[in-house]
């Protein structure tokens, strides 16, 4: 109270302050903090009785097991990929790099169940791309993907990109004169890299490591689509399948579960924040020039190369999706006779559960993007001219719903609001849940982007405004809404695209007529309507590149910082 | 009216005091600076005035309204006060027009008044064919302007201007020293101008407040201050002038008599018998083969029609001096002392 009244002085912005950071803290952390309770208490009383039953079962050892050997191995594999890529795009001087960098980050965006689905529809015996090409594998062959490998696969190209990024942000902070002045000492070629370069970008490499590992902890569509069928379990599927399985009543258990998978998560972030804590250390200097090492007679070869792995892991796996949605039943080759857009119509426009998802996955997601920006405005504002140690808290830990896995979070928000406080009441099985979960889990999403273009905000701007008679709400309006629109706009649409995706907080939130369309795609391919599955899926791929490139168009009036894959 | 009083104000930054315990008042209609070097607390008394940070101690009131006190203050948006800031601050978003008419808007008035008085303003400013611009299509003078008009344009009780002219070249700013007192002249307004060129102090304001280390050393007419500094900071840092201690005083009925290297010579002073330093200007130093005062040549910089000369006497004391006639590094010449100004301090 002290601190905020000493600067700023308005006691009408510190009320505002403490009634939002409030709300937010309810909706972040509440979750968190109530799967905690859960896990450590027995009926009301501190007890480790059931982590110990259920960390001594069988199943879950193994779930852990291969959680930690997909997402281990996924992880090497996007590290591979995505520092290669951020090596050659960030230090030479390779052409149409924009191009490339927006075609890396489309796996990101596209939902892990989707980027499932298509590369199914490109291998085994099934495959309908195959089958028109004439070399599919004799019926009965096994699909390729249905196993460990097909899952590591997978989880490495759908999180390459956040190592490609955070590598290629090290990467530009390094001073051209640290590799000036090593060329100069007569180092050349692969030994700047190796002796300069490479050192300097240990931190961030390091840390985007670690985050991606988290993420493939925690991802669900990959394992639930691959892994299921092979009788492969991580601990998400064995989260989910003991909930559909057995409702509510194993609801103790699975919270353990999650907390396994929280825990290991949150020694990840960890992890992350202490790597990306020293590349502050390191790395200040001008960066007025990025670095572009003339590639010289291999830059073409190199060019070739980057794009041919660009279309093997984006636009082949998009071709099969489109195939098998054009058949008309599922294991008929592909011919111009054949061809037809039955499912398209069946899925879009006849089955209502698909019109029910995508007016729920709309709703909820631009619910969402709006309540997030009505939120986040003026929080991140008044934190930013009123630093008190609850809103620094709060600044440090906002990141864990988002960082955490899905599935820990969706338990957490049922053991919230099964049972709402001083009533009979409950939110289980409503759409409510979701929405609150949603809220939570893409705070951050919102409030980053806002943040960072307020930091910019020159403080004068409001101050001129307070000095001519506006009061709080009146600049607010004026002021702080026009010029952090923009960030505002790109935070909306990055929850709005997330949001409308997503698959793994709704697949165990969901009840009849809930559905999200991450939870129909899943339930279409499962119950074998693969063709249907695909028709959708193409759709959504469709609705996310649209979204994206409306974002790039309006990149250059964003701040530095705004938009994910410009960093 | 807006007479400006302030009381043992006093502002402390996580331990560290900023400002300590001023007590001055600034007469309604006033044009007065705030001059210091870097760090010294200008801003920080500025931005209290306007209402942005809140004193620790002492209190401050505005005409006959106590506006802030350590423990309650009424916000910026009602002291009606204008702030002038050295990055602007105008609002990118906002063609020229709408900056400059947006403090009436929240005043409420209606179209037709809005409109009038914006036009005056625009009109007053020099900025009438630039009302349909965007800020970022303007150069920093018209910017300046721009801020300026913004703020002309509710009729304020008072003026706060925070180095306005600092980012403007030096031509630009002598233009922009005449808008400013023009804007004086016409509004009546107590103005309150930081600054940390005293050229542009010295021809602008009716007074001159010298800080240093958070307090306020001396608060005079330009005049005054240059000619009679209280103590060793303000007669080092208003003008060129060199500092010496006072060996011994004798004073008749009609002259202050002092010791000062190794010569005895007239002085002046309010102080009258404790004086302990003199402060020598270049205008109290003449230079001539018969001069009691040895000194040797040390640099000499040339002025535009006049020399400045670094010169070092015979005890090793810096004085300057200034000539018409040049003279070499390492000349040998007599200096006459005529009576400067001298004062005490502890
Ligand atoms: N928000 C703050 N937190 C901590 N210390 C501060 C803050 N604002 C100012 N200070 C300190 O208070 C002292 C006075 O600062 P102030 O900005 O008033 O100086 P100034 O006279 O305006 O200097 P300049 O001529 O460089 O603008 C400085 O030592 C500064 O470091
Ligand atoms: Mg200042």
């Amino acid at each position: 109270m002290q601190s905020a009244l000493q600067k700023g002085g308005s006691r009408s912005e510190y009320r505002l302050l403490s009634a939002i950071l409030i709300l937010a803290l309810c909706l972040t952390l509440a979750p968190v903090l109530r799967l905690f309770i859960e896990g450590v208490t027995d009926q009301g009383a501190p007890s480790l009785s059931l982590v110990k039953s259920v960390l001594a079962q069988d199943s879950t050892l193994n779930a852990l097991k291969h959680s930690l050997i997909t997402a281990g191995l996924g992880t090497l594999v996007s590290v591979v990929l995505g520092a290669a890529f951020a090596f050659l795009v960030a230090l030479t001087d390779l052409r149409a790099k924009a191009a490339l960098v927006f075609c890396l980050m489309i796996p990101m965006m596209i939902p892990p169940q989707i980027t499932a689905l298509s590369w199914t529809q490109i291998m085994g015996p099934s495959s309908v791309l195959l089958k028109t090409l004439g070399i599919a594998p004799p019926l009965g062959a096994p699909q390729p993907l249905y196993s460990p490998e097909g899952i590591i696969l997978l989880l490495g190209i759908q999180h390459m990109s956040i190592i490609f990024l955070t590598l290629r942000a090290g990467l530009r902070a390094i001073p051209q004169e640290v590799v000036e002045a090593a060329r100069i000492s007569g180092a050349r070629g692969f030994r700047t890299w190796w002796q300069v370069v490479m050192p300097l970008t240990l931190p961030s490499l390091a840390a985007g490591t670690a985050i991606t590992f988290v993420t493939a902890l925690g991802n669900f569509g990959i394992p639930a689509m691959l892994g299921i069928p092979a009788g492969y379990v991580t601990l998400p599927t064995l989260v989910y399948q003991k909930l559909a399985g057995m409702g509510t009543t194993v609801l103790a258990e699975v919270s353990v579960l999650a907390m396994l998978i929280g825990a290991v998560a949150i020694v990840g972030i960890l992890l992350q924040r202490f790597f990306q804590g020293r590349q502050n250390v390191y790395l200040v200097g001008s960066t007025s020039r990025p670095l572009a090492i003339p590639l010289g007679s291999a830059r073409l070869p190199v060019e070739i190369l980057l794009w041919a792995v660009v279309f093997v892991i984006l636009v082949l796996p998009m071709f099969g999706l489109l195939a098998t949605s054009l058949v008309p039943a599922y294991g008929v080759p592909l011919r111009f006779d054949t061809m037809t857009f039955a499912s398209w119509g069946e899925v879009l426009f006849r089955q209502p559960v698909t019109a029910r998802a995508f007016a729920n996955s709309f709703s909820l997601a631009l619910g969402a993007a709006v309540v997030l920006m009505i939120i986040c405005l003026p929080l991140a504002w008044l934190m930013e001219r009123h630093p008190t140690r609850l809103s620094r808290l709060f600044d440090s830990l906002l990141d864990l719903p988002y960082a955490l896995p899905g599935v820990v979070l969706s338990i957490a928000m049922i053991l919230l609001l099964i049972k709402l406080p001083f009533t009979e009441a409950t939110l289980y099985g409503t759409i409510w849940i979701i929405f609150l979960a949603y809220l939570a889990r893409f705070f951050a999403v919102m409030f980053r982007p806002v943040q960072a273009s307020l930091k910019q905000l020159d403080p004068a701007m409001a101050e001129a405004a307070q000095s001519v008679g506006a009061g709080l709400f009146q600049r607010l309006r004026d002021v702080i809404l026009p010029l952090s629109a923009p960030a505002a706009a790109a935070g909306a649409i990055l929850v709005f695209l997330t949001a409308f995706n997503e698959l793994t907080v709704s697949a165990l939130l969901w009840s009849s007529g809930t559905e999200t369309l991450g939870v129909v795609i899943f339930n279409l391919d499962d119950s074998g309507e693969t063709a249907m599955a695909s028709a959708l899926a193409m759709t959504i791929v469709f609705v996310v590149i649209a979204l994206m490139t409306l974002i790039q168009l309006f990149s250059r009036r964003f701040p530095k910082g705004v938009v994910p894959w410009q960093t | 009216m807006a007479d400006i009083d302030i009381t043992s104000l006093g502002k402390v930054f996580a331990g560290t005091p900023a400002l300590q315990d001023i007590t001055t008042r600034f007469e309604d209609g006033e044009f007065i600076a705030l001059l210091g070097p870097s760090g010294c607390g200008k801003t920080t008394l500025l931005r209290l005035l306007a209402g942005f940070d809140m004193p620790s101690s002492g209190t401050i009131r505005i005409g006959a309204r106590e506006v802030a006190t350590a423990t309650k203050m009424v916000p910026p948006e009602e002291r009606n006060i204008g702030f002038v800031f050295q990055s602007y601050a105008l609002w990118p978003h906002m063609p020229v027009r709408r900056n400059v008419s947006y403090p009436l808007e929240i005043r409420k008035l209606t179209k037709p008044e809005i409109a009038a008085q914006t036009d005056a303003a625009l009109a007053a400013t020099g900025l009438t064919e630039y009302a349909d611009r965007m800020p970022s299509d303007l150069s920093g003078g018209q910017r300046q302007r721009v801020a300026l008009a913004r703020c002309l344009v509710s009729a304020p009780d008072a003026v706060l201007l925070d180095e306005p002219l600092a980012n403007l070249d030096v031509a630009l700013r002598a233009s922009m020293q005449e808008v400013f007192t023009d804007f004086h002249k016409r509004t009546g307004a107590t103005m309150v101008y930081v600054t940390h060129d005293q050229a542009e102090a010295m021809a602008m304001a009716d007074r001159i407040a010298v800080m240093n280390q958070g307090l306020i050393q001396q608060f005079d007419t330009p005049q005054t201050l240059y000619e009679r500094p209280k103590n060793r900071f303000v007669a080092e840092f208003v003008g060129r002038g060199t500092v010496v201690p006072v060996k011994a005083i004798e004073h008749d009925e009609i002259q202050l008599h002092a010791h000062i290297l190794g010569t005895r010579i007239a002085v002046k002073s309010d102080a009258q018998s404790q004086v302990s330093h003199v402060c020598l200007r270049p205008e109290n130093l003449s230079i001539s083969e018969t001069g009691d005062l040895r000194a040797k040549v040390a640099r000499v910089t040339y002025l535009g029609g006049k020399y400045l000369l670094e010169t070092v006497s015979a005890c090793g004391t810096r004085l300057l001096a200034e000539t018409r006639a040049k003279f070499d590094v390492g000349a040998q010449l007599g200096l006459t002392i005529t009576t400067p100004w001298a004062f005490s301090e502890d």
